[in-house]
């Protein structure tokens, strides 16, 4: 059924219907609606869950973690510092192959304080373990978490997940969403079997020492999932796409991209407004297309490499940046095509909640065809002196 | 060391960590001076030395680390730390 929502309670209520048993969150901007309303219903009994109120975004992760470990289904949120004050647990819970699954709401890292979008936090742990899917919509939003749950849950892949969605953007916003039934979710989602948990009947220790001759063949392993999770994603979102009508099975997006001449590349809801400039360039005769990266980690190198053959100058647009080096994606996108002749040049840019009007997107393209890139996009003349 | 998923392990997998490798000092058992009070037993943190024939402790030097502790701790100065010949 269609509804008009607000992203983050179009999101409680795709992650009620995904039945979790234990929820621990610690309430962040802009995070909260979701959490507020997933607390609202434990309290009003049309969720049966248990709500671990915590004192801190590390003792929510951690009893997520513990919970997991128990054998439960279990979800948190957070964003920004929430994410910061988590980072050991995140390494944790996927070194030791619990399918938690959190909700991001993006946010920008202090300092300076902000709390507006970009999408600094997830990238900075981009290196835990966890898959990262980035929502364009409040609709791939909420689908985004009935797959993450399956994905993370599969067998061949027990790691955790993060759904990305630009704070504020999307999460404050009123969009149409088709909420699922709740029959229709458990027919695409069944019930959490954990392959691992404590059990005082069949005792083990999980997330133990390792010495060296150990540590690294344990550390491989966790790569092994997460790049082998790229297939279950293919077939999880084939599935959810013959079941709903909605196709998830590729792990990026192309607008327009078949005749492009400029392929711009970006994550999230950046890539509405791009799509919007892309069709008033098409109209002035600019070849321009868009490669979206729905699925961060595991990296889709290939399918990048196969969507950008023949185009003749890329941009991507980067909504954080690896300090002292470059834009996260750019240096993605640059290694997956090594080897070929096709100029990347790296935008930073929106960092903080600025805004990206349909001109700045053209402003890049423009700068892209003439080879100048690699800035900050659309910075202030005074720190430039 | 089995690699157990999410690096799990069964009781008693620890046995796979034979970490007598890491060894500078080796504690060589006296004996001749030894009372059989078997503190060294109960200090060790490896908990690798045994009560063996006639109460004298026998350590197992798979898994010593040298730490030194049932040396220092031993009444009678019967156990005597030497250099590894590596």
């Amino acid at each position: 059924m269609m509804e008009i929502m607000e992203g983050s309670h179009a999101v409680a209520h795709a992650v009620k219907m995904c039945r979790p048993e234990v929820i621990a969150a610690y309430p962040i901007t802009p995070q909260t609606h979701i959490v507020e309303a997933l607390a609202e219903m434990v309290a009003n009994c049309t969720l049966d869950a248990e709500y671990i109120t915590v004192e801190s975004e590390f003792s929510a992760l951690s009893a997520c973690l513990g919970a997991s470990a128990a054998g439960s289904r279990v979800y948190s949120a957070t964003t920004s510092q929430g994410l910061a004050l988590m980072f050991e647990v995140c390494f944790n819970t996927a070194g030791m192959r619990f399918p938690v699954v959190m909700s991001i709401v993006n946010r920008a890292l202090g300092a300076p304080l902000s709390i507006w979008n970009d999408q600094q936090d997830s990238i900075s742990l981009r290196d835990s373990g966890w898959l990262q899917f980035y929502a364009e919509d409040n609709q791939e939003a909420t689908d985004l978490h009935y797959l993450a749950y399956r994905v993370a849950e599969h067998k061949d892949v027990l790691l955790p997940a993060f759904v990305c969605f630009d704070g504020f953007i999307l999460s404050h916003t009123y969009e149409p969403v088709e909420m699922l039934t709740q029959d229709q979710v458990d027919s695409y989602l069944p019930p959490y079997r954990p392959v691992l948990r404590l059990d005082s009947a069949d005792p083990v220790s999980i997330g133990l020492f390792a010495a060296p001759d150990y540590y690294m063949e344990f550390r491989y392993l966790v790569d092994r999932a997460l790049k082998g999770s790229a297939g279950v994603i293919q077939a999880s979102g084939r599935e959810f796409g013959e079941m709903f009508g909605r196709d998830y099975s590729a792990l990026v997006e192309e607008y327009r991209l078949e005749d492009a001449d400029c392929a711009i590349v970006a994550m999230g809801s950046i890539c509405g407004t791009v799509k919007d400039a892309i069709d008033d360039m098409r109209k002035d005769g600019i070849k321009a297309g868009l490669l979206r990266i729905r699925t961060f980690r595991p990296f889709p190198a290939e399918e990048v490499r196969k969507a950008l053959d023949g185009v003749s100058s890329v941009a991507v647009l980067d909504k954080n940046i690896s300090l002292g080096a470059k834009g996260a994606v750019c240096m993605e996108v640059r290694d997956a095509l090594y080897g070929t002749q096709i100029p990347v040049q790296g935008y930073i840019i929106a960092l903080g909640g600025r805004d990206v009007r349909k001109k700045d997107v053209r402003n890049v393209v423009d700068l892209t065809r003439s080879g100048k890139g690699d800035i900050f996009y659309g910075l202030r003349n005074e720190v430039l002196k | 060391m089995a690699l157990g998923l999410g690096c799990s392990a069964r009781p008693g997998s620890s046995r796979a960590n034979r970490t007598g490798s890491w060894r500078t000092f080796r504690p060589v058992f006296v004996h001749d001076k030894c009372s059989r009070c078997g503190l060294c037993i109960q200090v060790c943190p490896e908990g690798c030395i045994s009560e063996g024939e006639g109460g004298l402790p026998v350590p197992d030097y798979d898994y010593c680390k040298g730490c030194g502790l049932c040396a220092e701790e031993c009444p009678s100065e019967a156990i005597e730390m030497k250099k590894e010949e590596k």
